[in-house]
């Protein structure tokens, strides 16, 4: 028994050890023995794919965190000092923005690939539904976060997108003051945003991952088109190995894609958002250009049917679909119809998007503004890192003392009696001495008198000695304290 | 036929149908395959995450590590005045200056209090005024031609020499230049109670 034991390896023992503990053997059995139909296949690596983007896009916005600030005031600083300053930050933050493309590319040709090969028939509607579901998720996760920068193009795109919401009959003005945090954008909007894009719809998505993994688990792998989607004929592969590295090579190949475009075209930041700017040609990222060209179609009194009643519709249509067509044939060749459809409606917002930068281009007094705005982002690229002078700065006070000789006269009486030794400069506080600032200025002009003549016993006793100057200096040394705030 | 497809074949006969297999069949299943390509897959995926997952990592963590890879941000040069406005003082003469900290995408603009020495041998002194013994703020008495500690009377000469009181060296030389005919000093704090000068991070 005990040679046994010897003559296993040590990795085998550790993992007996651990496996015996936590059923890690069960579990990556359960995780990579995934029968497949007809074996591993290229056209089945998008879902995974999809999954390491997500998992690449979880971790680069994490770390972009690091630095990012989501306030009206501070979030186009932040991003700023991320893209000039951060040691390969704009690389990060371009990954995180390329990825996010990736996410939408992929996405599509998860769909396409699951229509094309029928892989939703055979029970497999719920599976469906979550994929449709995440991809809302996807493309609301692209919007949320298309905001954060806080520059011109992410405040006007946005502004767009959130009066569209206005839009949906009874709730429209409701909705776009909820998706705001108000009647304009703001700060409010950025906030929500953020825990919209970081906190609300990852933890969403998860969730829907998980079910949907679940969901394609319990349903089992499709296999090829000519396969029985409920009873499968074909031999199976495990999913390990080949198919796991399948999976691992496109993603190799994406992160190798992402990072030379992160590289060679980094993602640019322009000008601070400028709300009172009226010449802003804001245009939406390429995956809403089509709706977005779409919405030009309808005028006035019919806007509600072309963002609210036809894009329900066909949500609902997608949404129904293994519903709709429940023949179990899956050969593409055999179902000209659907795929017909799939295809005009692709094709349609392909051309929807073509048109849209077409128009752009013919209009020359869009594309004068549009060359202007770029021009606008490449300086504000070229140009240094300003720092964000802090709220706590010289300024505010420095002020207060310019503007009023008599606390001008307490400053340097402040200063000469080496108040600032305890209570710091412009009354701050340090370890030693309290801050002046604040609770102590807010006190009566003569209370504050009388404690500098006269200190108390704990006064006293943290070293702060009765005041020696003349009554006119105390005046002065008085109106100063109080301006400080 | 592509090597690939036989892969994919031969692959398919040896493991045959695996639903519903229990723990020792699947044991065996594996046992009968291959195992030298297994094994070399089994490379091959492995190369692959540590590949792609580095990819991921190495940005990552440039981007967390910018604090320490970063030039350190000491505080910067400040002006103090023009030099000529100093060429014939006598004694110690309080400045204020205002010294510009980077804090990470914030710039903190505080005011300090300087003291310029008269030169000597055409050599510029900058005096930090803040008291070594426990870090009170030092005037200069002129009176008694000294500088006074007000909380435990610490004294220091024109020089800012310790003469007298609790302070364990004297008062601190900040390094000071002079570029295009204007004073400028480094402000910094150096740590107190100990009888050499060390500069506090």
């Amino acid at each position: 028994m005990a040679d046994a034991r010897n003559s296993e390896s040590l990795g085998k023992r550790c993992y007996n050890w651990l496996d015996q503990r936590t059923g890690l053997g069960s579990l990556m059995h359960e995780a990579l023995d995934e029968p497949i139909p007809g074996g591993a296949r290229w056209a089945y690596v998008f879902g995974s794919v999809l999954l390491f983007l997500f998992i690449s896009q979880t971790v680069t916005g994490i770390f972009l965190a690091l630095y990012y600030v989501p306030t009206a005031d501070h979030a186009h600083t932040t991003v700023a000092y991320i893209v000039k300053e951060v040691t390969g930050g704009s690389f990060l933050r371009s990954l995180h923005a390329w990825g996010s493309s990736a996410v939408v590319i992929v996405l599509i040709l998860h769909l396409t690939q699951t229509f094309l090969y029928g892989a939703y028939k055979g029970r497999r509607e719920v599976l469906w539904i979550s994929g449709c579901a995440l991809f809302g998720l996807m493309l609301a996760m692209a919007f949320t976060g298309y905001l954060l920068p806080w520059d011109q193009k992410a405040y006007f795109a946005t502004t767009v997108g959130t009066n569209m919401a206005s839009e949906v009959p009874w709730i429209g003005s409701m909705l776009k003051r909820f998706m705001r945090g108000g009647n304009e954008m703001g700060t409010l909007t950025l906030s929500r945003f953020f825990v919209a894009h970081v906190f609300i719809l990852p933890a969403i998505i998860l969730g829907f991952i998980a079910s949907h993994v679940y969901l394609f688990r319990k349903a089992g792998a499709a296999g090829p088109p000519s396969e029985h989607p409920i009873e499968p004929k074909l031999p199976t592969e495990r999913f390990y190995p080949k198919q796991v590295l399948m999976d691992t090579a496109v993603a190799l190949i994406m992160i190798c894609v992402l990072g030379l475009l992160s590289h060679f075209y980094p993602t640019e930041l322009g000008p601070q958002a400028n709300p009172a700017d009226t010449q802003y040609v804001p245009r939406p990222e390429w995956y809403y250009l089509p709706i977005f060209q779409w919405l030009k179609y309808f005028k006035g009194p019919l806007a509600v049917v072309g963002i609210v009643v036809i894009p329900a519709l066909t949500a609902v249509l997608i949404l129904a679909l293994p519903f709709i067509d429940r023949r179990l044939e899956r050969r593409p060749w055999k179902r000209p119809i659907a795929v017909g459809i799939y295809f005009a409606i692709l094709g349609t917002l392909i051309t929807f998007g073509l048109l849209s930068k077409r128009e752009d281009r013919l209009d020359p007094a869009i594309a004068k503004q549009v060359a202007k705005q770029n021009e606008e982002t490449e300086q504000f690229m070229r140009a240094p890192f300003e720092p964000e002078a802090a709220a706590s700065s010289l300024s505010a006070p420095a002020v207060v003392v310019a503007l009023d000789p008599v606390a001008a006269a307490g400053k340097k009486v402040y200063d000469a009696e080496s108040c600032d030794a305890c209570h710091g400069e412009n009354g701050v506080g340090t370890n030693v001495g309290p801050k002046l600032a604040g609770a102590t200025a807010q006190k009566s002009a003569e209370e504050l008198t009388k404690l500098l003549r006269h200190p108390t016993e704990k006064m006293l006793a943290g070293e702060m000695k009765a005041v020696n100057v003349s009554d006119e200096e105390l005046k002065a040394l008085v109106a100063y304290i109080k301006s400080l705030k | 036929m592509p090597s690939f497809l036989l892969v994919r074949f031969s692959f398919s006969k040896t493991i045959g149908q695996n639903h519903g297999m229990n723990g020792t069949e699947y044991q065996t299943a594996v046992r009968n395959e291959p195992l030298s390509r297994r094994s070399f897959l089994g490379v091959l995926l492995g190369f692959g995450s540590v590949v792609v997952g580095s990819a991921l990592a190495i940005p990552l963590i440039r981007v967390a590590l910018h604090p320490l890879l970063s030039k350190t941000t000491e505080t910067g040069w400040s002006d103090v005045g023009k030099a000529d406005e100093f060429a014939s003082i006598t004694g110690p003469i309080k400045k204020l200056i205002t010294v510009e900290q980077r804090d990470g995408w914030r710039k903190i603009v505080s005011e300090k209090a300087v003291y310029v020495l008269p030169a000597k041998d055409g050599a510029m002194r900058v005096l930090s005024p803040i008291c070594p013994h426990l870090g009170c703020s030092i005037p200069w008495v002129e009176a008694k031609q000294q500088f006074v500690c007000p909380c435990h009377n610490a004294i220091f000469g024109v020089n800012g020499a310790r003469v007298g009181g609790p302070a364990p060296r004297a008062m601190d030389d900040l390094e000071c230049k002079i570029d295009n005919g204007m004073l400028k000093v480094r402000y910094q704090y150096f740590r107190q109670l100990i009888p050499t000068k060390e500069v506090l991070a």
